[in-house]
Formats: C-alpha cells, sequence, structure tokens
C-alpha cells in the first residue's frame, strides 16, 4: 500500500488528530466518558494505522521492540507505583485522598487520573505488540 | 402470556446470540470459526449486563443536575473491564492457532488429532 | 455429529428461555440489580471523590484493586504473545 499517494497522504493528515483525541478521551475519562481502556485503544489504533500503510519494517523503526516492550510493563508500574505512594503517606493501598495536593477530592481526582494514564500506556503498547507479532507471521 | 414476551424481549435477543455462538464453538471444526463463535457467546453476555443496567428514563450515569434518575453504572464497569478481557482472550487464541498452523500445517481440529494418533 | 450439537443447543436454549420467566422486566427500576449497591454509587460519587462519572470513579477508585487485576490480565495476554511468536532475528 506504500506506493498509493493519497492513502500516504491522508494517513499522514489523520495521524495526529487521532492521537489527539485519545489523548482526550483519556484526560477527560472522569468528567465525561472515556477513560484510560478506551483512550489507549485508540492511540494504539493510530500506530496500527500507520503500520498498515507503510509496513511493518518502517513501523518498527517509529516503536522499536526495546519501547513497546518496556512500555507495557511501565503502565502497570505507575498503576502499582501510584498505590504504593498512597501508602507511603500513610493510606491505604490505592486511597488517594491521603496524597498531599491540598483538597481531598483534588487529590483524589489526579490519583485517578494518574491510574487512567497507566492503563492507557499498558492497553496501547499491548495493542501495538499483538498487531506488531501477528502481522510479522506472513514472511 | 404476550406481555411476558414483550416486557422481557431483551433476554430473548440475548438468548439467540449467545446460542449462535454456542453452535459454532461446539458444531464447527476450523479453529478460527470457534474463536469468533466465542466472540459472538461474550458479546451476548456483555449485552445481558448492558441490558440489565438500564433504568426506565434514567440518563448516563455522569453527574448532571437535570437528571431525575440514572442508570445503574455497576455494570457498565463489569463489562468495561470483561470487553478488555475478551480481547486479551482472542490475542492468545489467536496466537496459538499461528503456533498450531506452524506445527501441523492446518487448523482443521479433525485433521490435527488425525495426525497425532 | 451436526445434528447432535443442534439438539445440545436447542436444549440450552429452551433452559435459559424457561429461566428468563422469573427476571425482572427490561428497564425495570426495582430490579433487585438496581436496589443494592448502585444507589449508594449514585449518591454518595460526588461527594466522597469529586468526580462527575460514576463509571470512572467505580472504576478507579471503589474497585481499584478489580482495575489492578484487569490490567495485570492484558499485560500478561501482551507478554503471551510475545513468548508464543517473537522469533530472533535470522541475521
Amino acid at each position: 500500500m506504500q506506493d498509493n499517494i493519497i492513502v500516504r497522504t491522508i494517513t499522514r493528515i489523520l495521524i495526529p488528530f487521532i492521537q489527539l483525541y485519545g489523548l482526550y478521551v483519556i484526560m477527560h475519562g472522569d468528567s465525561g466518558p472515556g477513560g484510560g481502556f478506551q483512550g489507549g485503544v485508540i492511540l494504539g489504533s493510530s500506530i496500527i494505522l500507520y503500520v498498515i500503510v507503510f509496513g511493518v519494517d518502517q513501523g518498527r523503526k517509529i516503536i522499536p521492540e526495546k519501547l513497546s516492550d518496556t512500555l507495557n510493563s511501565i503502565g502497570v508500574l505507575i498503576y502499582a507505583g501510584i498505590g504504593l505512594i498512597c501508602m507511603i503517606f500513610g493510606g491505604k493501598y490505592l486511597e488517594y485522598n491521603i496524597l498531599p495536593l491540598g483538597s481531598a477530592h483534588f487529590a483524589s481526582h489526579i490519583g485517578m487520573l494518574g491510574i487512567e494514564i497507566g492503563v492507557g500506556i499498558t492497553v496501547a503498547a499491548v495493542m501495538i505488540t499483538i498487531f506488531f507479532e501477528t502481522a510479522r507471521q506472513e514472511r | 402470556m404476550i406481555e411476558i414476551f414483550l416486557g422481557k424481549y431483551n433476554y430473548w435477543i440475548y438468548i439467540t446470540l449467545m446460542m449462535i455462538g454456542f453452535y459454532a464453538m461446539i458444531a464447527k471444526h476450523n479453529l478460527i470459526k470457534k474463536i469468533i463463535g466465542m466472540n459472538i457467546f461474550q458479546t451476548a453476555v456483555f449485552l445481558f449486563y448492558i441490558s440489565i443496567a438500564k433504568v426506565k428514563g434514567g440518563t448516563a450515569p455522569i453527574v448532571w443536575e437535570e437528571a431525575i434518575q440514572y442508570d445503574n453504572p455497576l455494570p457498565h464497569v463489569l463489562i468495561l473491564t470483561a470487553i478488555v478481557v475478551s480481547v486479551s482472550t482472542t490475542a492468545v487464541a489467536l496466537a496459538l492457532i499461528i503456533r498450531i498452523y506452524k506445527a501441523y500445517g492446518s487448523i482443521e481440529e479433525d485433521k490435527i488429532l488425525e495426525m497425532n494418533n | 455429529m451436526k445434528s447432535i450439537s443442534l439438539f445440545a443447543v436447542l436444549i440450552t436454549a429452551a433452559v435459559l428461555a424457561y429461566g428468563t420467566i422469573d427476571m425482572p422486566d427490561f428497564g425495570d427500576p426495582q430490579a433487585p440489580a438496581n436496589l443494592h449497591v448502585a444507589p449508594r454509587y449514585i449518591e454518595k460519587t460526588h461527594e466522597e471523590t469529586g468526580v462527575t462519572n460514576m463509571v470512572t470513579s467505580v472504576l478507579a477508585s471503589y474497585r481499584g484493586y478489580d482495575t489492578l487485576g484487569e490490567t495485570t490480565v492484558i499485560f500478561t495476554a501482551g507478554i503471551s504473545v510475545i513468548l508464543l511468536l517473537r522469533r530472533k532475528r535470522d541475521d
């Protein structure tokens, strides 16, 4: 599909908007429909679109194996780490109200945003990994 | 009798979908078709939960001053996570099928069993 | 073989259809699923967590352990796919 100039140009234009929308869905998970799972899948699909159009080898230059493998685990690490931070400040595991960020509501807001970001990173990286590993088989 | 049928029509939809998926899982010999059947089966379970969460006259469970009644948020949460699990199981199953195809050269269940004997 | 599986499917469908007789109507506010845990989430979410989306607050705050396990499940699925399919570069 690399030869078709229309597909290439439209993909180059669309990918930033898809990624922006994915970030919007993750960040607005607490005030509207959305959240880490949905936004992560949208973010991953932008990379998958890039790989479908430009090929697996070119895609691996953008997202090397090491990067996607690391991002897989970093998301879970962020999630579990926020729970441990809450314990360090004297609360229970994943009790965001205890974080010293002014009001309790603001603290729980930030805590939820943090774990949504963690979930989003993991989901996006796993989608990319699954796609790369199954797409490579055709050769 | 007809009232019972019409008042519970959501259950009839999910029973139909679930039986389509169930039939594909137990009657087909092609492994990919079995996975498709499993996905239809899972979709039936999602629909069942979401239809239980619906309350007559309720809005989406997002705080809003003019809302009179909200839908039940709990099944939405359970299904949000169940959808992700379904994606994970499908991915692992497809990876296993790719390995089976490499080892046996076929994804027909009866041929694979023949080769094993 | 086909007739046996069709028979099994029809039996299961009959059992499920018999089960729906006791189920609540579609959209019934008095259904048991809507009476027990959900009203507390709907009433207390805003004052306890300060977040307007109830689904997110239940997902991330009240049932945070559940979501942590869920994230681990996706992570495990990704690792399994890598284990099953990744080959070393033959260069």
